[in-house]
């Protein structure tokens, strides 16, 4: 793919000596929404958490083959994880804003990396707020406790804390299965409009979300890719019987 | 391939903190592991200075404690005495009421009798030893000489129970924390079965709690034998062999604050003394609460 | 169906339940003995004391007669002592917690370490005391001073500010931490910014908690030699000074009964100490709860 941002390849992961990952390999489009579907425990929340090495912080967990993201092996010597992940964000399924104002929780990212004028620390608040279609909701009650608010808005939070760091790529890992649907719509919407800025990786659960929100698609099996492709052409005409019958609910 | 430079990874910034904060925090850790190797190396390094002056054969086999006035001798048995007897005493006081109050507190209390007993004892563990000492010798010694005439203004019945008024939060709390333990399935079971609270309790958490109750028993009676200011102050300063709790007798960590408190030359018998009395304080208090927590694991275990 | 008597079941219940009822009486009893204890013993104090709370007994040093008795030098020995006690004890505690639960790797070292720390939970004081004498005041020569009292308590407090603090990094969300890192902090930003100030109400308790149980200890500081005739106020850290307790055992050691009334003045003032400090602890727990939330 010529436009691919992360490219995998011949990927095995273990956690002990249990194999979570086999041999799995891809491309991600940049600017673009790649969905993971698959059932549960098949993988494709272990595959989004090695691209931001957060797989790291689970001892016993060992790495065979190469991801690349922008050309560059991220499990090599000269990668700082730290860098790694302000250029690749995460949002995690339950939302987990800190127990700190919602000013704080967006400048949290910043000033970890050195940021501490206010006035920038300010403009990226708003913007990162407004990024995350929440500005409106809470720009009267920034120093109020992040966990005051709802859960679909604590969600979104959790969206602009990430996107304050300037991140190329965001992660999302079934960012919308803790909440109502109507936050769950707010959410897929948000993230149509933040595909012109950022490369979105999204594990959902729910096929029909992958369906309705992304343009490629990623169907898992067992640790493994059974079929990916554009995600119409997944959808209305899949090529393995596996993905056909995931897809038409005769499992999973 | 994409038409971009490759991306990079770098820090600009080295944090400084990350390299140096885990040796920092980890010396903090190792101030604990010192303090043991210190108490250990102090200890018997002295002791066994003490011991090649004074045999250990006298020390641990003879009744008689003299080290400061002649006729001077040596053995440990009046002060181990002294200490068991107000041990003991205060362990008949503090085990039943301590028990009693973790069965009530956990089967039987509603729970705004429980907001009142839970602080109430936690207050009373709260007091300071030195406020025992002196409500054992001017409330509990002439109360008690009004049951019992002739009772010496020092003795071991005083201070013992007052030691045991002392741990009886101790007992409930540890007691009480064995028995939640316990699943409620199990009184779930029992109740279905048309049993009373008191049978629950008795036939159903007590045994199923009883390693942690045990458990709490023994560093009971741990606390009580390393107590110091009640005995000092109330159960005289005498070091006497004896099992009759209305005699004045001394217990080994009185000893250790009378020695303290005198001139004692550095490097003396008589300062060796200190040491050998305190190493067997340290070594009984030590085998009790690795026995302790090894009974409380064996619970942890089972549930 | 055979043998299904009715009256006898019936009699049997009454009488378990009327076993029932006694025990709970006897158990609510034993719990009651308690409470009960703790009043007669605040009431017997405050009638003992309360005649020698007037000024001079916070304005006077201790003197060999009663009526001109007064402990103003154990007060501020003891305010001195936490004093050096706190930043101490802080450090080395919670530095202890964070290293024990954010850096050690779960082996038998750390396991090691662990049991370390709650068997010196259950050393008796004095032996701490005995630490003292030899490590402070005889081989680093700091003599029967106040700084050889603080440190030697500061050894002391240190394990029960450790469990404490390690509680309160623990109850901290293992998804706090997620989110710090997702955003690419280093580990030691992840304590500093996010897991210490969730887990500091839990830390300052234990902390608070801690200076209560020092500043009602005695038998260490006995063996340390914290003198308990000292009619002035120390002005260094190598000078000799009294505490409260050691204050309150002299005068209880005196045969005349004024100085028992004057012993029960001072464990007056130093309950009403402890009371506030226990107090200014809940009081900083429900604060920064409700930060947390509103």
């Amino acid at each position: 793919m010529d436009d691919a941002i992360i490219q995998i390849r011949d990927l095995n992961l273990y956690y002990g000596s249990f194999q979570a990952l086999r041999n799995v390999s891809m491309d991600i489009p940049e600017k673009a929404i790649t969905a993971f579907i698959g059932p549960s425990g098949c993988g494709k929340s272990t595959l989004l958490r090695t691209l931001n090495r957060m797989n790291d912080r689970i001892p016993g967990t060992r790495i065979e083959g190469k991801i690349s993201i922008g050309g560059t092996d991220i499990y090599s010597q000269e990668v700082d994880v730290e860098t790694l992940r302000k250029k690749v964000g995460m949002v995690f399924q339950q939302p987990n804003p800190f127990p700190k104002s919602i000013f704080d929780n967006i400048a949290y990212g910043p000033r970890l990396h050195g940021i501490r004028n206010s006035k920038k620390l300010n403009e990226i608040v708003e913007s990162s707020l407004r990024a995350a279609a929440l500005w409106e909701e809470v720009k009267d009650h920034l120093g109020r406790s992040a966990l005051s608010l709802s859960g679909g808005q604590q969600q979104r939070l959790c969206i602009a804390r990430a996107l304050a760091v300037e991140p190329d790529i965001l992660l999302m890992d079934e960012a919308t299965s803790a909440l109502d649907p109507i936050s769950t719509l707010k959410i897929e919407e948000l993230v149509q409009t933040l595909k012109d800025r950022y490369t979105i990786v999204m594990v959902t659960h729910n096929m029909h979300q992958a369906a309705r929100v992304s343009d490629r698609t990623v169907f898992f099996l067992n640790g493994e890719i059974v079929e990916s492709a554009e995600t119409e052409k997944l959808f209305s005409t899949p090529k393995d019987a596996r993905t056909e019958d995931y897809i038409s609910g005769r499992f999973g | 391939m994409r038409e971009q430079a490759k991306m990079i990874f770098k820090n600009e910034r080295t944090s400084i903190m990350d390299k140096v904060m885990p040796v920092l925090l980890f010396v903090c850790a190792g101030v604990s592991v010192l303090t043991t190797v210190g108490i250990v190396y102090t200890l018997f390094s002295e002791t066994v200075r003490f011991f090649s002056l004074i045999p250990i054969g006298e020390f641990l086999a003879g009744t008689k404690w003299n080290p400061l006035m002649n006729p001077k001798s040596y053995g440990i048995w009046p002060l181990l005495g002294g200490t068991l007897l107000v041990t003991v005493i205060a362990c008949i006081v503090a085990i039943p009421i301590g028990l009693a109050a973790a069965i009530y507190l956990s089967e039987y209390a509603p729970a705004k009798v429980r907001k009142v007993v839970k602080p109430a004892l936690e207050v009373l563990a709260g007091v300071p030893t030195i406020v025992y000492g002196y409500f054992a010798l001017t409330f509990m010694t002439p109360l008690l000489g009004s049951f019992i005439p002739g009772l010496p203004v020092f003795n071991a019945l005083s201070a013992g129970i007052v030691v045991g008024i002392m741990i009886i939060p101790m007992v409930s709390s540890l007691s009480e924390d064995a028995m939640m333990a316990v699943p409620n399935s199990l009184r779930h079971g029992a109740y279905a079965l048309g049993a009373t609270r008191f049978e629950v309790a008795l036939k159903i958490v007590l045994p199923a709690a009883a390693s942690g109750v045990v458990s709490a028993a023994v560093l009971a009676f741990s606390r009580a034998i390393g107590e110091t200011m009640i005995v000092t102050v109330a159960a005289g300063a005498t070091p006497k062999l004896t099992a009759n709790p209305l005699e004045s007798i001394q217990t080994l960590t009185a000893y250790i604050v009378q020695v303290s408190l005198g001139d004692t030359p550095h490097g003396s018998v008589e300062y060796g003394t200190i040491f050998a009395v305190g190493t067997t304080l340290f070594v009984i208090t030590l085998l009790l609460n690795i026995g302790a927590r090894k009974l409380a694991k064996r619970l942890r275990e089972e549930y | 169906m055979t043998g299904w008597n009715r009256a006898d079941d019936h009699v049997r219940v009454l009488r378990r339940r009327r076993t029932d009822w006694l025990l709970h009486l006897l158990f609510l009893f034993c719990t009651s003995i308690g409470v009960v204890v703790l009043l007669v013993l605040i009431i017997d104090i405050v009638i003992d004391g309360i005649g020698y709370i007037r000024p001079e007994l916070f304005q006077n040093f201790p003197s060999r007669k009663a009526a001109e008795s007064g402990m103003k030098s154990a007060i501020v020995g003891s305010l001195y002592m936490l004093l050096i006690m706190l930043p101490l004890s802080f450090v080395f505690g919670v530095g202890a917690a964070i290293y024990l639960e954010e850096y050690a790797p779960k082996n038998r070292f750390a396991r090691f370490i662990q049991l370390n720390i709650s068997t010196l939970a259950g050393v008796p004081s004095i032996v701490y005391g005995i630490l003292g004498l030899t490590l402070f005041v005889r081989l680093l020569s700091l003599e029967r001073s106040l700084i050889s009292g603080a440190l030697t308590m500061t050894l002391l407090v240190l394990p029960v500010i450790i469990v404490a603090s390690q509680e309160a990094i623990k109850a901290v969300p293992r998804s706090q931490r997620d989110a710090s890192f997702a955003l690419g902090a280093t580990p030691w930003q992840t304590v500093w910014r996010s897991v210490l100030p969730s887990a500091l109400p839990g830390v300052l308790t234990g902390v608070i908690l801690a200076m209560s149980r020092a500043i009602g200890e005695t038998a260490p500081l006995v063996m340390i030699g914290a003198l308990t005739y000292i009619a002035f106020l120390p002005a260094g850290l190598k000078d000799s000074f009294t505490v409260m307790p050691i204050q309150i055992y002299n005068w209880i050691s005196r045969p005349q009964p004024e100085f028992h009334q004057l012993a029960a003045a001072g464990i007056i003032v130093l309950l009403i100490m402890l009371l506030m400090m226990n107090f200014s602890a809940i009081l900083l727990r429900n604060k920064f709860q409700k930060i947390g939330k509103e």
